[in-house]
């Protein structure tokens, strides 16, 4: 651990030489010779062991030629793809094809190596000493005089007037990055309150994209996942609006009609035909949350099991979840199609810091 | 000089062979058969399938299928109901409980069409599709795509491979399930499952579903290993069992004491 105590070494050491004592013990006896054999003991399991190696880089140099064949030949594009020939296919066969060249490659190089170096390689040990990290007195002394003399000859110290427009011409750049930060994007505001639902907006199924009818939902135990319409496209959007529709049977459902302070959150008084609409996305951590049993009414979350109570409010009855899903307001317009009778009122999803 | 305690190539056979085992395991499943030509009702078949009924039926749905303490009403459940139920040989049911899995049908198709018939006759409902009906000749799949992941992949998994539900209750494979059953089953919501009407999904809809559903079951596992398609479980549980394991080996590989080592040690110290 300890430095040995060394003797002056003469004329002064220029800075950033390295030091002349000597590094490794083994090396100091006979500099010029190794000092041990680098013959195998075995020269017998040495030459099998030579041949593997070689077989094993013989098979990483094929493995190799065939990554890039493979890339070359099995190419994804359009251009080698017969008509009609299932593209995705295509795609997980080129995978396929360059991570196993890819990783039998790299696998018999390194296997080859490790192989090299455990039984090729002489079994010496090779003890290299620490040295202290800080630098020996002289060079400090040395150091501490250059930077005096620099700072003298800069004049830096001497012309208060240039040291200080130098400070503030580099200020600007120096507070830069920091005004960059806005490119991270506006700030939320209010958006994480509110959806594009609003009064009148028809709900269209998802994929179809067709308007509903309460009769055209009329056998209890349907569900279907709805959207705002014209949103179909607005990937912002539909993040938040998704929308489960689900029917009951006459009786079965006791939505609790529910009042954080003046604004009501649940009613049943937004049901129309025992047809109840909540938010799809978990108030867990957002995870599209549809795996509605209808023998149950429950939906459970996917992801963490977070259970709601489809007939009561879609309360959470297990799982992590700490709020019922939302419920969406619904009405019929005037041609008879589901609509929503508002926005959420209140925000969907994962809790949020300023949530309250 | 080579120690034989162990084979130096055992610990490696050793992974080798849980993967091959973990192959298999998830194997791929076979195939459903088509089903066979539409029922045409009568009244001689509705009174073949309330003899088959009494028989088979009534002891737990009541003679009149009225349901009992023991099994739902069937008046108003419809033919579709009963042949999806009894053609995937969950009913007549080995037990009482909330799922029953699917099995080898112990019917013949027309002993479940006349059946069908008889409930049917009895309150009316969803009616069990024709060959047209189910038909994906002109059915767009990509639409399909996108109705299934949107309706059907929260329970049933991306690639139809199935999934839990709550209480350990869970969503069946769609692997054996023909195009009739797929059909059936949207349009009276078996179990747990919801009923996605003609209102909600339409015919047109279904089929696309259905041209998803079996277009995905075709699809090539390039790798030679499905995993059982349901996603990151099996994946992730073969990359930390699999892959973790074999990064372990070679560690310790590459950490061991060289044999040559330990006797010119033991060399140095005697």
């Amino acid at each position: 651990m300890s430095e040995t105590p060394e003797e002056p070494t003469g004329p002064r050491r220029v800075i950033g030489t390295p030091s002349t004592a000597p590094t490794a013990v083994d090396v100091q006896v006979e500099p010029e010779r190794p000092s041990f054999s680098a013959d195998p003991e075995n020269a017998k399991q040495a030459k099998n062991a030579e041949r593997l190696v070689a077989a094993l880089f013989v098979l990483a140099f094929i493995a190799g030629c065939g990554f890039i064949a493979a890339y070359v030949g099995l190419e994804v594009g359009s251009s080698t793809i017969p008509k009609g020939a299932n593209d995705v296919v295509a795609v997980l066969r080129s995978n396929m094809a360059l991570g196993s060249s890819l990783a039998v490659a790299l696998l018999a190089l390194g296997t080859g190596s490790m192989i090299w170096v455990r039984h090729l390689t002489p079994n010496i040990e090779i003890a290299e000493e620490r040295h202290e990290l800080r630098s020996e007195p002289e060079q400090r002394k040395a150091f501490k005089r250059e930077f005096a003399e620099g700072a003298a000859i800069s004049q830096i110290t001497r012309r208060p007037l240039l040291r200080r427009t130098m400070l503030l011409a580099t200020a600007p750049l120096a507070l830069a990055p920091l005004v960059l930060l806005r490119d991270l994007g506006p700030l939320p505001e209010t958006s994480l309150r509110h959806t594009v639902w609003r009064k009148g907006l028809r709900a269209v199924t998802l994929g179809g994209l067709r308007p509903l009818r309460p009769a055209d939902i009329s056998t209890p135990g349907s569900m279907i996942t709805v959207i705002p319409e014209g949103f179909q496209d607005d990937n912002n959007a539909l993040a938040k609006a998704g929308v489960i529709l689900i029917k009951f049977e006459p009786g079965q459902l006791h939505v609790p009609t529910i009042y954080d302070g003046k604004t009501q959150l649940y009613g049943m008084n937004w049901t129309v035909d025992n047809i109840v609409a909540y938010s799809k996305i978990c108030t867990h951590v957002g995870c599209p949350v549809a795996l509605y049993e209808e023998t149950t009414h429950h939906i459970l979350c996917p992801c963490h099991q977070s259970t709601f109570d489809a007939a009561n409010g879609a309360n959470v009855i297990f799982g992590p979840a700490a709020r019922a899903l939302p419920q969406l307001p619904l009405t019929t317009d005037s041609d008879g199609y589901l609509v929503a009778l508002s926005d959420f009122t209140q925000p969907v999803g994962p809790s949020f810091w300023e949530r309250g | 000089m080579i120690s034989r305690r162990r084979h130096p190539a055992a610990g490696y056979a050793a992974i080798a062979g849980g993967l091959v085992a973990a192959g298999v395991l998830y194997g791929t499943l076979s195939g459903g058969s088509a089903s066979a030509a539409a029922p045409a009702q009568n009244t001689t078949q509705v009174a073949q399938g309330q003899k088959l009924f009494e028989t088979s039926c009534s002891s737990c749905h009541g003679l009149d299928a009225q349901g009992t303490a023991e099994a739902p009403s069937l008046i108003g459940a419809g033919a579709a109901a009963v042949d999806f139920q009894m053609s995937t040989g969950r009913m007549p049911a080995k037990e009482l409980g909330a799922e029953n899995d699917r099995k080898p049908t112990t019917f013949t198709q027309q002993q479940i069409y006349d059946i069908a018939a008889y409930v049917n006759s009895l309150g009316g409902g969803p009616a069990i599709p024709s060959p047209e009906q189910v038909s994906t000749t002109n059915a767009k799949t990509a639409l399909g795509e996108e109705l299934f992941s949107t309706n059907c992949a929260q329970c049933h998994g991306f690639a139809g491979a199935g999934g839990a539900l709550t209480y350990g209750k869970n969503a069946p494979s769609l692997n054996a399930a023909t195009p009739t059953q797929i059909y059936e089953a949207m349009l009276t919501g078996p179990e747990a499952m919801p009923v996605f009407g003609d209102g909600t999904i339409t015919p047109a809809e279904k089929q696309d579903i259905i041209a998803y559903v079996i277009e995905t079951r075709n699809e090539a596992n390039p790798g030679g290993f499905s995993l059982g398609r349901t996603g990151t479980v099996t994946e992730g549980l073969l990359g930390w069992l699999g892959g973790l394991g074999f990064l372990v080996l070679i560690a310790m590989w590459l950490t061991a004491k060289r044999r040559d080592h330990v006797k010119g040690e033991s060399e140095q110290h005697s």
